[in-house]
């Protein structure tokens, strides 16, 4: 374990600039968790699965000499339909049960398609490079590439897009009223199969958006899914549903974690560092609330 | 006779909402006493309260004498203290008789009775508590398959094979066929009279409670507004306005 | 009662006899026989008491690291011999190998069952999807831990003790392991088939229908659900000991923490066979096996999309598995008739 960066105030500020920049990237995969969560009662475990699926669309934009920045358009568009096809394919049949039977399930549409993904796309870890060059803050001390910017930006565009349609538009409020009642909301005229399949559908945009932001800030490999759905669901659990303020501090809570981890850990122990943290905030949680006598529900 | 059960100055809050504000009572042991009020007053929270399901935000709840507010659930249990619930609780996928079988109390409870074999003993005591609540013609069949009414009946005979000193009912009459209250009622007077076991009963219905309890406490916006011997409640402003003349 | 007996004798048989009759299968049989005991081993949280875990294969990674380490550890500096090459320069006596062997394997036991026990209380007072998704965590960490130990190996991992030269060959190592692992097989079958009849099973298949309850009724939970936990580490550890001397070498994410392997084909297997039965993840784990192999023969780059779609269809469409399709196809054969004049009647209460 290394505390040098506990020494260094600038290596502090570089990794909370990072770990804030990040952190609303996993925000924004966070929002999509807890919606799907919140409506449909289902936890996907193949959510990575999609992020790093929307991240290929960029990749293979950038391949094709298209810029990749133009992923934030056109991989959502492409993931809704993808996200659509798998309610209907599959989540359909799985939403009105026991909650584990959403979590084999989505297990078993991750594996699958992380083997499609190395079979379309390689095993390579590969960067859709932007060339958005790099800012320099406090004398060239702290480097931030401008992809990152860009990204936060972005992700901030859209959860702001994302929370005006579901106040304003009408499958927004169908979507809203369908998560508080779903009964309720069928009797009075919502089709609430079309709620669900929107809401897949959005929640698979959202991990589009997200994924061609990683595939220009970071790296794509066809396995590196599993970590981004478990940083969402933290982050869900952390904040809860519903709480979309808490979401995003959250998430840059974590990004700051993770960046530190980084310093302190090394890198090679970062992801066990996200996975350990998850347990502690579990184990936690259950101690705290034992002495109320109750337990997470 | 002592108090087997003495609530005290008990509150508590769900948010901003008095569920129990300033409870106090007591349950003289070997005696059958009535928990009424209309939906909503807080009798079943005050149950939760008093076998460990929440915490208590103020006061004190003490069963033989001994403290329990502070006691998690299966403490609170093996002290004697039971409960049954409104939307009645068993064991769905196991049949009526293993039911009854894993609610007994072990001999011994410990580390190493944990692979302990349950006693063939008991299959005979689970059929003789299955036939007194008229289930013995359904012991073998699935628990979760079972009517409401009977699982009510299930759930009964599950606390009896646990042998309570108090047993807390939740609406025990609820959801059961109308012909066979009387039979329900005769046997928690013998439960009672002759197994010796306090009742406190929640029950909406007012010819069951008028006809089974000594002492009969009425519940309404959180607050214990009377009581007293039924004849006393029966006339009681307060208890009926509370009901708003329902019955 | 005759039929059970013939049964079990008829498989026991066919057990002892596999390295004689298809000895060119003798590695693969082995490792159903390991696929028998965590599949079975999950079922006791999984299937019996209503906890699906995706961490028990934390305790198979546990196992093989400390199983190998103790074989090589008692007579040789560890850390020279993960280091590169390192193996090759010490080399085993017969006996020493098998003296480390056994005691490798008495640890990779114990330590995983220990480690349930400490960390029993935290986690398993989890619940529901909280609980897999802590132990999915749980076992991922644990593989990326190891992958970051130099003493054993770290990402690289470490070879486990090769087979004494002058004992005999390949087959007669592979017959070795075989029996072992059948032993294995059926020191845990039995273990639980008695289990079962104890407070232990009622209690657990209380806590799956109504923890809640269970507790109002005085149970101690917490303690059973902890025995349960110990239970599956001690024989999941075991056998990771043998896995990792069968397959030779120890590799943290892959061959260790296997969650994507091993990890999600034991929820699979018990579910295929059947949740919560004795037979099921038995059955499970077989029917399983002779997919894996169809999967990873024909289907070789596409395996694991054939793998997840097997997941998907077995968890929507077939959840009550094969022991339950059976119990609900020939009710008679399992005891399981209810005389519907039973069902039908009416309670009096004279």
């Amino acid at each position: 374990m290394d505390f040098l960066i506990f020494q260094i105030p600038i290596l502090m500020v570089q990794a909370s600039i990072d770990g804030i920049l990040l952190g609303i990237l996993f925000a924004l995969i966070a929002y999509g968790m807890a919606l799907q969560w919140g409506v449909m009662n289902i936890i996907n475990i193949a959510q990575g699965e999609l992020v790093i699926l929307g991240g290929y669309i960029a990749y293979f934009m950038y391949v094709i000499g298209i810029h990749p920045a133009f992923g934030i358009i056109v991989s959502p568009i492409i993931m809704y339909f993808v996200g659509w096809s798998l309610y209907k394919l599959v989540i359909n049949r799985v939403v009105d049960r026991d909650l584990f039977i959403s979590i084999l399930a989505t297990f078993g549409i991750s594996i699958l398609t992380q083997q499609l993904m190395n079979f379309a796309f390689g095993s390579d870890v590969v960067i859709a490079q932007s060339n958005f060059g790099t800012t320099m803050l406090f004398n060239y001390m702290v480097t931030i590439p401008n992809s990152k910017l860009f990204a936060a930006v972005v992700s901030i565009i859209f959860a702001i897009l994302l929370v005006l349609y579901m106040r304003r538009s009408k499958l927004g409020r169908a979507i809203r009223a369908t998560a508080q009642n779903p009964r309720a909301a069928k009797i009075l005229g919502v089709d609430t199969e079309k709620v669900y399949a929107a809401t897949f559908g959005i929640n698979a945009a959202l991990c589009g958006v997200a994924g061609s932001l990683i595939a220009i800030t970071f790296t794509l490999h066809p396995y590196v899914g599993l970590p981004y759905t478990v940083r969402s669901f933290m982050i869900v659990i952390i904040a809860g549903l519903g709480n979309l303020p808490g979401v995003a501090l959250s998430g840059m809570g974590l990004g700051v974690f993770e960046e530190f981890s980084d310093y302190i850990f090394g890198t090679e122990f970062r992801i066990a560092a996200v996975f350990l943290l998850l347990v502690f905030i579990l184990v936690y949680r259950r101690f705290k609330l034992s002495r109320k006598r109750e337990y997470l529900k | 006779m002592g108090a087997i059960l003495q609530v005290d100055q008990v509150y508590k809050y769900f948010g901003g909402v008095k569920a129990n504000e300033n409870i106090s009572m007591t349950v003289t042991q070997g005696s059958i006493a009535g928990l009424i009020g209309p939906n909503g007053s807080g009798k079943t929270t005050l149950f939760n309260s008093i076998v460990g399901t929440h915490p208590i935000d103020k006061g004190s709840i003490k069963f033989e004498d001994k403290e329990v507010s502070a006691l998690p659930v299966p403490a609170v249990a093996k002290l004697g203290l039971l409960r049954t619930f409104q939307q009645t609780r068993i064991y769905g996928k196991l049949n009526c008789i293993d039911n009854m079988r894993i609610s007994a109390k072990p001999s011994r409870d410990n580390l190493f009775s944990v692979f302990s074999t349950i006693p063939n003993e008991l299959n005979d005591k689970a059929e003789h508590l299955l036939s007194f609540v008229g289930l013995y013609q359904k012991r073998k069949l699935r628990a979760g398959d079972l009517s409401f009414g009977q699982q009510k009946l299930l759930e009964l005979a599950m606390a009896l094979m646990n042998e309570p000193k108090m047993l807390l009912l939740d609406e025990p009459t609820a959801g059961i066929n109308p012909t066979l209250i009387n039979g329900i009622i005769n046997r928690l007077i013998k439960v009672n009279e002759e197994f010796g076991i306090t009742l406190l009963v929640i029950e909406h219905n007012m010819r069951v409670i008028m006809s089974l309890a000594q002492h009969i406490f009425c519940l309404a916006h959180g607050q214990l507004i009377a009581n007293g011997k039924p004849e006393q409640i029966k006339k009681d402003q307060r208890v009926i306005d509370a009901y708003l003349g329902v019955q | 009662m005759n039929q059970k007996a013939i049964l079990y004798l008829a498989l026991l048989a066919f057990g002892i006899a596999v390295p004689f009759m298809f000895p060119a299968y003798k590695l693969q049989i082995s490792i159903m026989w390991i696929l028998v005991v965590l599949s079975l081993t999950w079922d006791v949280q999984g299937g019996q008491m209503g906890y699906n875990t995706f961490g028990n294969i934390m305790f198979f990674g546990l196992g093989m690291y400390i199983c190998s380490s103790f074989q090589i550890g008692i007579f040789f500096p560890l850390a020279e011999w993960t280091a590169s090459g390192g193996e090759k320069t010490f080399i085993h006596t017969p006996t020493q190998f098998f003296q480390g062997f056994f005691i490798g394997i008495i640890f990779a036991g114990i330590i995983p069952a220990l480690v349930a026990a400490i960390i029993g209380y935290g986690i398993l007072g989890l619940r529901g999807h909280y609980f897999a998704i802590c132990t999915l965590g749980l076992a991922i960490a644990a593989g990326e831990l190891a992958g970051g130990i130099e003493l054993v190996g770290a990402g690289q991992g470490m070879t486990s003790p090769p087979w004494p030269k002058n004992i005999g060959d390949t087959e007669l190592r592979s017959e070795f392991f075989y029996y072992i692992c059948f032993v294995l097989m059926i020191s845990t079958f039995l273990f639980l088939r008695w289990a079962y009849t104890t407070r232990f099973g009622l209690v657990l298949n209380a806590i799956r229908d109504n923890e809640d309850k269970a507790e109002a009724m005085g149970i101690n939970t917490m303690r059973y659900k902890i025995s349960g936990w110990v239970v599956s580490a001690f024989f999941v550890g075991i056998a990771g000991g043998l896995m990792g001397n069968m397959i030779g070498y120890i590799e943290p994410v892959e061959t260790a923490f296997a969650g994507r392997t091993f990890g999600v084909f034991m929820v699979v297997m018990a579910i295929l066979g059947g949740k919560g039965t004795l037979w099921g993840p038995v059955i499970g784990a077989i029917a399983f096996h002779i997919f894996k192999e169809g999967f990873w023969t024909f289907f070789l780059g596409w395996q694991y999309v054939a793998l997840g779609a097997l997941i998907v269809i077995v968890v929507i469409f077939f959840p009550e598995g094969i022991m339950g399709w059976l119990r609900e196809k020939y009710p008679d054969r399992f005891g399981e008739v209810i005389d519907e004049e039973d069902r039908k009647a009416q309670v009096e209460l004279k």
